[in-house]
């Protein structure tokens, strides 16, 4: 049975089908799940697609983490499970306190909407555990709020947790340390501002980013073969 | 219980990007401003809450703010706090 990714879908959200698709076209089983849910429909995966969830209003993300589904994803991710936000959804889960640190405005005061390229800098956590390290993805970006920021002692604390999950080679909006994606403690909690479901197929002009989602997919695989 | 009027003011934490700021200050000198600097634009959140008395409506404020209005990791917020006459 393939691994079944829920999407997760606020008002506001303009990337889900695009994840759905990768997913899809991956091997995996994609469920959308509206934001008004308070379960998860037996996913063994989240994502928070990128978008601007509930208008951005207050600060992007902010509003986000009080529509019901995010109390179930938060106990997913407490329980383990692989939960992954790109872009908006990585704004989200700052908010929601999932990911330390949060997304500022970017360096240039312009929204980037760009290829970049990404290094993968760890490869135990459910978004990189079929990638290599140092690998460099090429992989679009297409965000205003992308500047990561967090005060020195998390930094330190990512740093010697290997928890900075890709680093942009060229740093393209001001985040610190060149920040493009960090995980939680447990490694299955991940934000990334680039879009991997953008990169999933050579047609769209990079593949790139396929094997991130399929390092979600058998992140999603592996707790299914746990729990049975 | 008393009403008190909040008004919070929140501005980016020092070395936070403020591109409003940023436009909004280079353009003054267009209109031949060219003395003015440090232009910061926040916003400004106002509510009323009902209380026991003003450290309490305070409290209260200020944990609201911690916990949604602002982010501290970016963001840092004043409180201006005035009790409403009663009707």
């Amino acid at each position: 049975m393939s691994a079944r990714v829920g999407i997760v879908l606020f008002p506001g959200t303009n990337c889900e089908h695009d994840v759905a698709w990768a997913v899809d076209h991956l091997g995996g089983s994609a469920e959308l799940l509206w934001h008004g849910e308070r379960g998860l429909h037996g996913a063994d995966a989240v994502v928070i697609p990128g978008g601007f969830a509930h208008g951005d209003y207050l600060r992007t993300g902010a509003i986000a983490r009080f529509s019901p589904v995010m109390e179930a994803v938060a106990t997913f991710a407490t329980a383990g499970g692989p939960v992954v936000g790109i872009c908006n959804g990585f704004q989200v889960l700052t908010e929601a306190g999932l990911l330390p640190g949060a997304l500022q405005k970017n360096t240039g005061l312009k929204f980037l909407c760009e290829t970049v390229e990404c290094r993968v800098e760890t490869t135990t956590t459910v978004l990189t555990n079929q990638a290599q390290r140092g690998t460099v993805l090429r992989l679009p970006i297409n965000h205003f709020e992308g500047n990561y920021v967090c005060d020195d002692a998390t930094l330190d604390r990512l740093r010697a947790d290997d928890r900075i999950v890709a680093r942009y080679v060229r740093n393209p909006n001001g985040s610190l340390d060149s920040i493009a994606g960090v995980c939680n403690e447990g490694r299955n909690v991940v934000g990334l501002m680039p879009h991997p479901e953008r990169a999933s197929d050579t047609l769209i002009g990079s593949a790139d980013g396929a094997v991130l989602l399929r390092s979600l997919l058998t992140a999603a695989s592996d707790r299914v073969a746990v729990a049975s | 219980m008393a009403r008190f009027e909040a008004r919070v003011d929140i501005t980016h934490l020092p070395g936070i990007l403020d591109p409003q700021g940023a436009t909004v200050e280079r353009s003054l000198p267009a209109l031949g401003y060219d003395n003015v600097s440090e232009v910061r634009v926040g916003k400004s959140i106002r509510l009323v809450v009902e209380a026991s008395d003003e450290s309490a409506a305070r409290a209260q404020v200020d944990e609201m703010c911690r916990r949604l209005l602002a982010n501290p990791v970016i963001e840092a917020y004043e409180i201006d706090l005035s009790e409403l006459s009663s009707t």
